[in-house]
């Protein structure tokens, strides 16, 4: 194969199959992917669970991860917010002619993995070559399909006043090393992408405890944004203690610096899990017990005070709203 | 401990507050100038923390919110004109002019808008596009003015004959005389903007305890820094004294930075300045001298500043001179939101109004 992707190589002809052949298919391998039929025969019953999403991420390498093994974890957390084991993926890739070669290589490899490590079979996909300047670089499209091993289904309008709510890790850590990266910083050693699959960790948690009412995770807006959809989908009030939420040192001063608010900075490997005060310690032990979730703790308390809205208790023990951001944050150049 | 840390202790705070409470008699009207206290009395949950008795109004100190209607039409129709780059920090995009244009509408249609980080940055679009004027929009406090007379030294010393100002720019002391002199605001003492004072110091604010018997402090951001102030004006006036004094030494010189002041001297000098929702303030602005003429988008493009009434509804008048706080004005998320801004109070990250509706818990 040549060391560029070339438009041939998505005419479908022989280039293109030498590609599937030798890249996706080497890398992807599982029996239905490798019977290469129009469609995937799949063996799933009950109810399901399907979420799909399209990444776009710029930079396409960055710290923890790039947006191979991204796709696999995006995906796959969306399937097992909702209390589903993930089992099969599709994946369509649109890549822009001239991508090097080793490139797509290092993507297609992490994404491979990323999925074993899941447990989650990629069993169709699609590749599409188009002419320079119609994408930028790479983008890649994802579905995912799970079972739902619990009822009901942990939902966003299922919180409750007097539930307790908790975070898995650290926020910010993901959005700031895409930003810093994207600037061209160097931060602290330290600072790099959370992308990880929590299915393992997600279902462990529904299956011990199916009293679980919300799970979610804070990508895009970060906790702030995804704090303030639940608040609104069940109509109750979150109240955070600003003090309780952990952000690393690091990424707390990467954001002074930018002038960035951690809590509206995307993450991809956390979640939030909203249960009745009487199974909140269980569920912290259980987190905890997971490498993906060594530093869950508690951050607030879901109450009837201000429905509809995120309160934030700062450091001082003052109020004040946590909104919904307005545009985009965009870091401050100094 | 860090520095910082120790003007964020939530235990000395607590102790503040405490004394605060312990030594109020009666009510205490402060106002702080300056929109980045505005936002930081919010932010670190102080408002909701401070006795009843001490009433926070926010005053004239967001640049962008007190640019007047007219300046907003005056730069919105130069963005018209075809031989014009607008140059601006991007505080200005939204801010809304009569009939809902504003400059991010105006570069939709095709005006040619240019969002800069540095007015440095102005200069060499000025370079890559000779044929065109580029103007950059002077708003702003004595903070900003500084740089931008740089700039222009700057421009002169490259040779550059199409890089212009609009000056628009507002002095604070003054803006302070016109508040205490209207009978409706009643405001007891200020909490002075950090920025804005390592400028121009301590001096040009003594006259507001000589002359009108209040105190005023200039002061940090943290909430040790604003609670220190607060308590120093509650016991000076229990003592039934006014002070001018400086709580920011860590930042702020008594005599603020003369160099600074040089530069923007040499380039600009005093004169009258429409300050949104408070009309005309004699000497409250900075214009061009004549020796900078040919860099002054006023006087090339022939630019006169004719008022215009205030944008129907509006109350950005009231809720800047501390008559009204933005949850009275009947349009606050009706009809004006972030993202529907009616007046700049809303679309500033530091005015009043986006403070109001981003931090406020009902
Ligand atoms: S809420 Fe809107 S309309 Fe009312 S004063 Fe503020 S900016 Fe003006």
């Amino acid at each position: 194969m040549s060391d560029k992707v070339l438009l041939d190589y998505g005419s479908g002809g022989r280039a293109s199959q030498r590609l599937i052949s030798r890249l996706f298919l080497e890398n992807f391998s599982n029996s239905e992917l490798n019977r290469l039929n129009d469609a995937a025969e799949l063996l799933v019953s009950g109810r399901i669970a399907v979420s799909t999403d399209s990444f776009t991420v710029d930079p396409i390498f960055f710290p923890g991860g790039n947006i191979g093994s991204l796709a696999v974890h995006g995906t796959v957390n969306d399937v097992a917010m909702m209390g589903a084991v993930p089992r099969y993926m599709t994946c369509g890739y649109i890549i822009e002619e001239g991508l090097p070669m080793a490139d797509l290589e290092k993507i297609v490899v992490s994404m491979g993995e990323a999925a074993r490590k899941a447990g989650v079979d990629i069993v169709t996909g699609d590749t599409k070559v188009v002419p320079k300047g119609a994408v930028d670089r790479i983008f890649i499209n994802t579905t995912g399909i799970g079972e739902i091993v619990v009822d009901p289904a942990p939902s966003g309008e299922s919180a409750k006043p007097g539930d307790a709510i908790l975070i898995s890790g650290t926020m910010g850590d993901h959005g700031l090393t895409i930003l810093g990266t994207r600037e061209g910083l160097e931060f602290e050693a330290g600072v790099q992408s959370d992308s990880a699959g929590l299915n393992h960790l997600l279902v462990k948690l529904v299956r011990e405890l199916p009293e679980v009412h919300v799970l979610r995770d804070p990508t895009r807006g970060g906790l702030a944004t995804t704090m303030n959809e639940i608040a609104g989908s069940s109509n109750v009030c979150c109240e955070l203690e600003e003090g309780a939420i952990p952000v690393r040192p690091e990424v707390s001063g990467g954001c002074s610096f930018l002038g960035l608010d951690p809590l509206y900075l995307a993450n991809e490997g956390k979640f939030l899990c909203i249960l009745p005060e009487a199974h909140a310690e269980k569920a912290l032990e259980i987190m905890r017990g997971d490498e993906l979730g060594r530093d869950a703790c508690r951050i607030g308390t879901v109450t009837d005070a201000n429905p509809g809205k995120v309160v934030l208790i700062t450091r001082l023990g003052g109020k004040r709203l946590l909104n919904m951001l307005e545009g985009e944050q965009l870091p401050r150049i100094c | 401990m860090k520095l910082l840390d120790r003007f964020r202790d939530p235990e000395l705070c607590k102790a503040l507050l405490g004394k605060l409470e312990k030594e109020l008699e009666g009510e205490l009207r402060f106002m702080e100038v300056c929109g980045t206290h505005t936002v930081a009395i919010f932010q670190s949950g102080l408002r909701s923390l401070l006795p009843e008795g001490i009433v926070h109004l926010s005053g004239p100190g967001c640049p962008v919110c007190v640019t007047h209607e007219s300046e907003v039409n005056a730069f919105l129709d130069l963005a018209e004109r075809d031989d014009v780059i607008v140059a601006t920090f991007g505080d200005l995009m939204r801010v809304p002019g009569h009939g809902g244009r504003n400059l991010k509408a105006a570069q939709a249609d095709g005006a040619r808008v240019s969002v800069i980080y540095s007015p440095f940055d102005a200069l060499k679009i000025a370079r890559e596009n000779p044929d065109s004027k580029v103007v950059f929009l002077g708003v702003g406090f004595e903070t900003t003015a500084p740089t931008i007379a740089a700039t222009m030294t700057m421009a002169r010393n490259q040779g550059l004959s199409n890089f212009l100002v609009l000056p628009f720019h507002k002095t604070v002391p003054s803006a302070l005389a016109a508040l205490m002199d209207d009978t409706a605001t009643r405001i007891d003492g200020f909490i002075l903007p950090g920025h804005v004072s390592t400028v121009i110091g301590l001096d040009p604010y003594k006259y507001i305890a000589t002359d009108y018997g209040r105190s005023a402090i200039i002061t940090g951001f943290e909430p040790v820094d604003i609670l220190q102030s607060l308590l120093d004006m509650v016991q000076w006036r229990n003592r039934g004294e006014a002070h001018v004094t400086n709580n920011y030494t860590r930042a702020v010189a008594d005599k603020g930075n003369a160099k600074a002041r040089q530069v923007l001297y040499d380039v600009f000098e005093p004169a009258d300045a429409l300050w949104r929702g408070i009309g005309l303030i004699p000497g409250s602005g900075l214009d061009i001298r004549e020796e900078w003429a040919d860099m002054d988008a006023k006087r090339v493009f022939g630019i006169e500043i004719t008022e215009v009434p205030p944008l129907p509804g509006c109350k950005c008048g009231q809720v800047l001179k501390g008559i009204l706080s933005p949850d009275q004005c009947p349009l606050f998320k009706k009809a004006c939101t972030p993202a529907n801004p009616v007046g700049p109070c809303m679309v500033s990250t530091e005015g009043s109004c986006a403070a109001y509706y981003k931090y406020k818990v009902d």
